[in-house]
């Protein structure tokens, strides 16, 4: 069986292809970008803010999966692997970018009166996510909200609720508590919901 | 009935994460439904929160992605890039 057929038949994590990886096959290699590089490129644009540096992060994905590919241990997932490889690529590119001070969240998280009660009371939306995400101008600007979070909440987001990833495994990627996780994803859904409730109120973008 | 006090709005939503991760307490998860039952405004800002979390599924993960193939040129590049 060639090498196409059996990525077909067994998967990406059959673990005689991974012996080919590991063995340096630059045909396995290359069956490997083809296949695996429009996944992973969009992890990339979710991460990164623009289409360039979304494909550098994927070109550094694939060159530390070749240079570690070694490493790589067998009763683990490819697919997993090569998922947390391209998330710790976008990371790294994001840290680097990131040079001037993060904007201030509390102005998007809720105000409260001295007794615990909402200083202002939450209306219900109008509508649900479905009905409102049909329209292309509702998807753009649930985008361009969570870009505006600062870039530590917005990784948590990402993380946890686009990638789905558990609290420990990002506490894990970041560095931080998953205590921390919890608080920074919290703070960033509630910022997220702030920004978007004047739309949604009124059921119009 | 009970005469003990209902926790806060600000209580409340300070638990709305362990509550949608399932990881309430029995006790706090019946304070966290006592409150949600006299108050419109929690009920709104959890469904709303809720919402939320689904919306930024769905918009960073649109049915049919623009863009949706890598470049051939991206992907000759990476191959290029490992066999050097």
């Amino acid at each position: 069986m060639n090498l196409s057929a059996q990525i077909d038949r067994f998967g990406l994590n059959d673990p005689s292809f991974v012996a080919l990886l590991q063995a340096g096959d630059g045909d396995a290699f290359e069956k490997l970008v083809r296949g695996q590089a429009a996944p992973l490129l969009r992890v990339g644009r979710r991460f990164m803010r623009t289409e360039e540096d979304a494909r550098d992060a994927l070109q550094d994905a694939f060159v530390s999966v070749f240079k570690s590919i070694g490493r790589f241990e067998a009763t683990a997932r490819l697919s997993t692997w090569l998922h947390r490889v391209m998330i710790n690529a976008c990371l790294m590119r994001l840290r680097a970018q990131r040079r001037r001070p993060e904007e201030d969240i509390e102005q998007y998280l809720p105000r409260f009166l001295d007794d615990g009660h909402q200083t202002e009371s939450s209306v219900p939306w109008c509508e649900s996510a479905e009905s409102v995400l049909e329209r292309m101008e509702m998807c753009d600007l649930v985008r361009s909200c969570i870009d505006q979070l600062p870039g530590t909440y917005r990784e948590v987001l990402l993380l946890r609720d686009i990638e789905e990833m558990a609290t420990e495994e990002v506490a894990d990627l970041l560095g931080i508590t998953p205590n921390a996780v919890k608080i920074r994803l919290h703070r960033a859904r509630q910022a997220l919901r702030t920004m978007l409730d004047p739309h949604m109120k009124t059921g119009r973008a | 009935m009970s005469n003990r006090p209902y926790i806060t709005c600000r209580e409340l939503i300070a638990f709305i994460v362990d509550y949608l991760d399932g990881n309430l307490a029995a006790d706090a998860l019946h304070e966290f439904e006592r409150h949600l039952a006299v108050c419109p405004s929690c009920v709104a800002y959890l469904a709303s929160y809720k919402e939320t979390i689904r919306m930024a599924k769905a918009a960073e993960e649109p049915p049919q992605a623009l863009h949706d193939d890598a470049p051939d040129d991206l992907i000759v590049a990476i191959v290029a890039a490992t066999r050097r």
